[in-house]
């Protein structure tokens, strides 16, 4: 189970959320909401280990996440804006470099199985230069596939995709979740994940007065998020 | 093992087939280099008093050029992210990058170099502690370079601010390899100078990729 418990997080000198509290258990997903620039991305770089909390911790059945980075970035697979599309490799060269870089002994397999997955195939021997916007983002998030992790955390990754990709990523992570994999993700379409607990991150912005704000219409008691609803 | 290897691999396929990063290295350091005749004027005994020092001087900017895309490509497309989150810890990335930008660029430079001293009427007797110097020197000044690489991430005209950075901290480099060179021309034993070199290259080797990962984790945060 991963939990965060009153997450603070502090860019530059504004305080972007505070008292923010999730906890994810095997098979659940979180959908993380909320205006532009309220944090969503920062709380998923928080939950990968690249940000440190201001305040709070995150921990891993109980254990630290700050105690054992090691061990926690072993569990990551993490998809941000930035698609990590190399122009002067091929599409099969780019994803199997991942592949091999999260485990060299099955890194042939899983290239070809996360290519299919994402009708990639055909395009497998194209350098990575003539890929359109959606091409790559499709080449991204098939390396979810190629090194796979219990924990996805996903940063719009359907920016991009076709109706024909998102399918593929939601039968993706249907299937993750089924594997008793988790999954954070930040979104702003509606994203058809069953049985997601949602987490509007814009709502622990700071209010004025340094105090975290509350959302009448939850009673203000938001510090700890359902955990793994309705599976 | 495997994971580091492929990393170098990797690095090393982007230089080359990128063709402009890894030649453009040697192509600046011959250029450089030939310049110094035109602009000197040809008389032979100056050009090979001066040879061993040209030489250096153009290595070290040469090294310095290509240094700056050694960590920015990575960071602008986001795979350094996944790189921090990838099961090899960042020192083992910062070395594995060095490794391969040493192969396309520093020993191209070592095997330029000969035809380079030729040039200059450096006399044969000093040719072997060239490359000696270079094939000690090469490797950390893509090292200490790394430092100043890592520092640069993210801000504008990194170039020129890691020229700034990094040769303040080459000049040791610079300074033990010329005096290997001027030793052998002058029948002196380069031995001693040779293996300062060689203890710079074994603390390069050692404190450098920490220090490199501590300003990579700084940039990624």
């Amino acid at each position: 189970m991963f939990v965060g418990d009153d997450l603070a997080c502090l860019r530059g000198s504004r305080l972007v959320f505070t008292g923010l509290s999730f906890g994810l258990e095997p098979g659940a997903a979180l959908v993380l909401t909320g205006p532009n620039g309220c944090g969503k991305s920062s709380l998923l770089r928080l939950m990968a280990g690249l940000l440190r909390p201001l305040a709070g911790s995150l921990s891993w059945n109980g254990e630290a996440i700050a105690e054992a980075p090691d061990e926690h970035r072993g569990r990551i697979s993490y998809v941000g804006h930035l698609d990590a599309v190399k122009p002067a490799l091929t599409v099969h060269e780019n994803l199997a470099f991942w592949a091999a870089l999260a485990d060299p002994r099955e890194a042939a397999a899983r290239t070809g199985l996360a290519l299919d997955e994402f009708g990639l195939g055909a395009l497998s021997d194209l350098p990575g230069r003539y890929l359109s916007a959606g091409q790559r983002r499709r080449l991204a998030v098939a390396r979810l596939l190629a090194a796979p992790a219990r924990l996805w955390l996903l940063d719009e990754p359907t920016t991009g995709l076709d109706r024909d990709g998102i399918a593929r990523l939601e039968a993706a992570m249907v299937r993750h979740r089924d594997g008793g994999g988790m999954i954070a993700l930040a979104t702003h379409t509606d994203q058809a994940l069953a049985g997601a607990q949602s987490l509007c991150v814009g709502d622990y912005a700071p209010a004025a007065g340094g105090q975290p704000a509350y959302n009448a219409d939850d009673g203000g008691d938001r510090a700890v998020a359902p955990v793994g609803a309705g599976r | 093992m495997r994971r580091f290897g492929g990393l170098v691999w990797r690095d090393m396929r982007l230089a080359l087939r990128a063709g402009t990063d890894a030649t453009t290295a040697v192509m600046f350091f011959v250029v450089t280099v030939a310049l110094f005749p035109l602009g000197v004027g040809p008389e032979p005994d100056i050009l090979a008093r001066i040879a061993a020092g040209v030489i250096w001087v153009a290595a070290l900017l040469a090294s310095l050029l290509s240094l700056e895309r050694l960590l920015a490509g990575d960071y602008e497309d986001g795979g350094l992210d996944l790189l921090a989150l990838g099961p090899l810890p960042l020192e083992a990335v910062v070395l594995a990058k060095v490794a391969a930008h040493w192969l396309v660029t520093g020993l191209p430079l070592i095997v330029a170099a000969p035809v380079l001293a030729l040039l200059l009427n450096m006399p044969t007797a000093g040719f072997g502690v060239l490359m000696a110097t270079l094939a000690l020197g090469t490797p950390s000044l893509s090292l200490i370079g790394a430092i100043g690489a890592a520092l640069t991430l993210g801000s504008r005209r990194g170039g020129v601010l890691l020229a700034v950075l990094t040769l303040p901290l080459l000049v040791p480099v610079l300074i033990f390899a010329v005096a290997a060179i001027e030793a052998a021309l002058t029948g002196l034993p380069a031995r001693p100078h040779l293996l300062l070199l060689g203890a710079t290259l074994a603390v390069a080797l050692s404190l450098t990729p920490v220090a490199a990962a501590a300003a990579m984790r700084q940039a990624l945060e």
